[in-house]
């Protein structure tokens, strides 16, 4: 029996494709309405939509403290990606490859951030900073976005290296290669679709945290989200509307991008092995 | 494994200074720097906040290390804060389940689809993961707001003569929240889905299942981890909410983050801020050891790993 002629003229069938389409709606109709609305060329930021124009763009481009933010928060998640990404991978590789005291624990501490709620570790954080008199400073965000960061690039190297046989490794070992130009020639290129997917995810958290960064920026600095928080105070602006716009084209298209050229990139290297093992 | 193998002539398998391949002082050498982050940016912190809880509150962002009890004893005895935490419950039970009925569709149709791009659906459901979380917030305001797409078009076609207010309300809140957290629910249960072998389905099909008993009988109880796994992530995120209802509700829909936020960063009552951070750290804390307790970490670990 195929599967299609189980499915034909079930009424549960109906009702699934129809819930699927509504979430589906529900999920992108109020972003693209702030995309649509921040073409618009109303001076308010809601509908209705009275004209095309870029002015609100414009705007944003003139806006210095939005400049300052943007490239506060790309550098912040710059950072973050890099160490993170370093972190998870060699904490990951301790964590699957090794048996030790404490490797549970470890584990499931590594995940824990990512489950307690940012209000109480950025509560908690600051209270330590502040019981040991210490200013908030950049190096302490950063810091605690890596800590943010870290549950999701630990998972996703961990489930990738599971993948990864350790007789590799052993063999490159036995065959005269050092530890590290081991780990560096063997392990971290057959880790490359996991090093790329933990430093893009790791980037985004950084540059999309909110909450945590409320309470652990420096006194006058403002990150990205922030800064459109602070905006909102007030009430709804194009400017906003064309802010958002341009943070939603960066944020899905580096990942879009990145992940494309991952796949052209992994299929160009096949199709060179192919050629070689063909010779 | 590899050391009965190698032939004479070949290295034996060994790390520098005599220690053993796997040995577990490299582990913890490898294990440190992240270790040493998760003891001083989350351990130390709760410890802290722990200790802060017993500090007397002076005046403003003043507190003196004499330890007393006053503040679990307001805590314990004023209402006000056993309403927002009953409100917060109240709030993440309801979004959580919410998603688990309306995510489960989703989730199920992509599992059952002929249709060949599944990929695609997958990927529309991790893009909202990529983009800002405020914004995705503040473009509910488009909808529901005054100026928002349901009222233009309810005054437009004449149906309502003022703009209806359903921002700033409860349901606005639990409307973000489902925004934010539907992905996550239908990814969850969409993991599991995949992990039912399918024989089985054919298998109670055979043996005389209408589609409806077998989806009963079969699919949905292989599903609960997921859905379980889900709903105790919806719930927890849900509750631990603090830009939500900052944006979409009003002074009264404020939920215990808010709470928290006003209490450290308004008030610096940072003494009753602890308690209240400890609180809600425990309400989440056990309903998340209750969870693993029953179904273990694993699918958590799978619906965060994607």
């Amino acid at each position: 029996m195929s599967a299609r002629s189980r499915k034909e003229g079930r009424l549960g069938w109906r009702i699934t494709q129809v819930m699927t389409v509504l979430v589906y709606i529900f999920l992108f109709a109020p972003i693209l309405a702030t995309i649509m609305l921040s073409f618009n060329d109303s001076q308010f930021g809601g509908f209705p939509i009275t004209g095309f124009s870029l002015r609100w763009y414009g705007v944003l481009w003139e806006n210095a403290r939005v400049i300052d933010a943007f490239q506060t928060s790309l550098w912040i998640a710059l950072v973050t990606a890099v160490v993170t990404t370093a972190l998870g991978i060699v904490t990951a590789y301790a964590l699957v490859r090794f048996e030790f005291r404490g490797k549970q624990i470890l584990g499931t501490l590594a995940i824990l951030p990512a489950l307690v709620p940012e209000t109480i570790l950025g509560v908690g954080l600051l209270i330590l900073i502040k019981s040991i008199e210490q200013p908030r400073t950049l190096t302490i965000l950063i810091l605690g976005h890596i800590l943010l960061a870290l549950p999701y690039v630990v998972l996703i190297a961990q489930a990738r290296m599971v993948g990864v046989k350790k007789i590799y490794e052993e063999a490159a070992m036995s065959l005269g290669a050092s530890r590290l130009a081991t780990f560096r020639e063997i392990t971290v290129p057959l880790l490359i679709p996991a090093v790329m997917a933990g430093a893009l995810l790791a980037f985004t958290i950084s540059f999309d945290n909110t909450s945590a960064s409320l309470f652990w920026r420096p006194a006058g600095v403002e990150t990205m989200p922030t800064q459109i928080l602070s905006m909102l105070k007030t009430s709804i602006s194009p400017e906003v509307n064309a802010l958002g716009t341009v943070m939603i084209v960066m944020t899905v298209g580096i990942p879009l991008i990145g992940g494309l050229l991952v796949q052209v990139v992994s299929r160009l290297r096949r199709r060179r092995t192919t050629r070689e093992s063909a010779k | 494994m590899a050391s009965q193998f190698p032939p004479a002539q070949f290295r034996p398998v060994r790390a520098p200074r005599g220690w053993s391949l796997y040995d577990p002082r490299l582990a913890w050498l490898l294990v440190a720097p992240a270790a040493l982050l998760l003891i001083c940016f989350l351990i130390m912190p709760i410890l802290v906040m722990g200790l802060y809880t017993f500090y007397t509150f002076v005046t403003a962002g003043v507190e003196e290390a004499t330890l007393t009890f006053a503040n679990w004893h307001e805590f314990f005895t004023d209402s006000y804060y056993h309403g927002f935490l009953l409100k917060t419950l109240r709030v993440g039970v309801v979004t959580a389940l919410i998603c688990g009925v309306v995510g489960f569709f989703p989730a199920y149709f992509i599992w059952a689809t002929d249709f060949r791009q599944k990929w695609l659906l997958l990927l529309l459901l991790i893009m909202p993961f990529w983009i800002s979380f405020t914004i995705r917030t503040f473009s509910w305001i488009h909808i529901l707001g005054e100026q928002g797409i349901i009222n233009v078009w309810l005054l437009k076609l004449g149906l309502i003569e003022a703009p209806l207010q359903m921002l700033y309300t409860e349901g606005a809140v639990i409307m973000g929240l489902l925004h934010f957290l539907l992905p996550y629910m239908i990814l969850n249960v969409y993991v599991s889905l995949e992990g039912i072998d399918r024989t089985l389905i054919q298998a109670a099909r055979s043996m005389g299942c209408t589609n409806a008993q077998a989806f009963r009988e079969v699919t949905l109880p292989l599903s609960l981890p997921g859905l379980a796994a889900g709903l105790m992530l919806c719930f927890v995120l849900a509750a631990g909410s603090y830009v939500t209802p900052q944006l979409l509700g009003s002074g009264r829909d404020a939920l215990f983050g808010n709470l928290i936020y006003d209490t450290i960063m308004g008030q610096l009552n940072w003494p009753m801020g602890s308690t209240l951070s400890i609180v809600l750290f425990f309400v989440l804390g056990s309903v998340a050891a209750i969870y693993t307790r029953y179904m273990g970490m694993s699918q958590i670990v799978k619906g965060l790993g994607g």
